[in-house]
């Protein structure tokens, strides 16, 4: 069994989706003052303004996105910052570092990942008019939070 | 309180002034904030730059932080300057590292104000 097979396996017996959950609403808590809780995807559409991703390697391979739409996008770089946002390149350092530190803190707190999962920098991409497909081909989990009422998307997909 | 000189290295802008604004909420009398977007910056800012306090990101393009806190020791501005790593890695191993390369302090990502004051007041010993 090689050891990304091991972490797909282990997403769906240590039931990480919840880990995944709190590792979002932490990073919106601490560093966007904002309580955000898990809703039903179904429910919410999202359109992505911006989404941005970060690939993680070693014991745990994958990528991890977080997509909304640019208002919501803006309102989430202006609670990190306050009203100093002003560019567009802001708005995406912003949401680059949302994904940024929702991937660490979701593998900081799985057990026995020390030091063996490594992220990438960031990638963000502004515009709504393409379509992300992973190679990872593995497990899924999916996490939709509102944000002020709107929906922010995160999706952490497993290599097999 | 003798005003503080920072240095704050990070890819990303937008943490840049989270750092600075948390150290400016911790009771940090900054008087200069120099910032670099990785450690090769980092290492030529120092070499133009006197500073107090180094707070610096591990996953950098060009430099990481870990090889930063290596090679700044050459520089002659360095020298008993102390390193915070602020970052996302947050295992064990990764702290341990950082330690053994020199750097006095380690806040995980995401980190509140108090966290940063906790962390980094006792670095500046009289100075605040």
């Amino acid at each position: 069994m090689s050891v990304d097979t091991s972490a797909a396996v282990r997403s769906r017996e240590e039931n990480w989706q919840p880990i995944l959950e709190l590792a979002v609403e932490e990073v919106f808590e601490i560093m966007v003052g904002s309580r955000v809780k898990p809703a039903p995807r179904s429910e919410h559409k999202t359109s992505a303004g911006f989404t941005a991703m970060i690939g993680l390697a070693g014991s745990l391979c994958g990528v991890l996105a977080v997509g909304c739409d640019a208002q919501t996008a803006k309102q989430i770089a202006k609670g990190m910052l306050g009203d100093i946002v002003t560019s567009e390149e802001q708005v995406s350092d912003a949401l680059g570092e949302i994904c940024n530190m929702v991937a660490g803190n979701f593998k900081n707190k799985l057990t026995g990942m020390d030091g063996r999962c490594l992220l990438s920098v960031p990638t963000v991409i502004s515009g709504g008019q393409y379509q992300l497909r992973s190679l990872a081909g593995g497990d899924l989990l999916d996490v939709c939070v509102l944000f002020e009422g709107a929906p922010v998307a995160v999706r952490l997909e497993l290599h097999s | 309180m003798d005003k503080i000189r920072a240095l704050i290295v990070d890819d990303s802008s937008v943490m840049r002034k989270i750092i600075e604004r948390s150290l400016r909420q911790a009771g940090i009398d900054l008087e200069n904030v120099v910032e670099a977007g990785n450690g090769a910056e980092a290492l030529a800012a120092l070499r133009e730059n006197r500073v107090d306090l180094i707070l610096c990101d591990i996953n950098m393009p060009v430099m990481d932080g870990l090889e930063f806190v290596r090679q700044m020791g050459a520089v002659e501005n360095a020298k008993g300057v102390p390193v915070v790593m602020i970052t996302t890695e947050g295992s064990e191993s990764h702290v341990v590292e950082a330690i053994s390369c020199g750097a006095r302090g380690y806040i995980r990502k995401p980190f509140t104000p108090d966290q940063v004051k906790e962390h980094v007041v006792p670095l500046l010993g009289k100075k605040v």
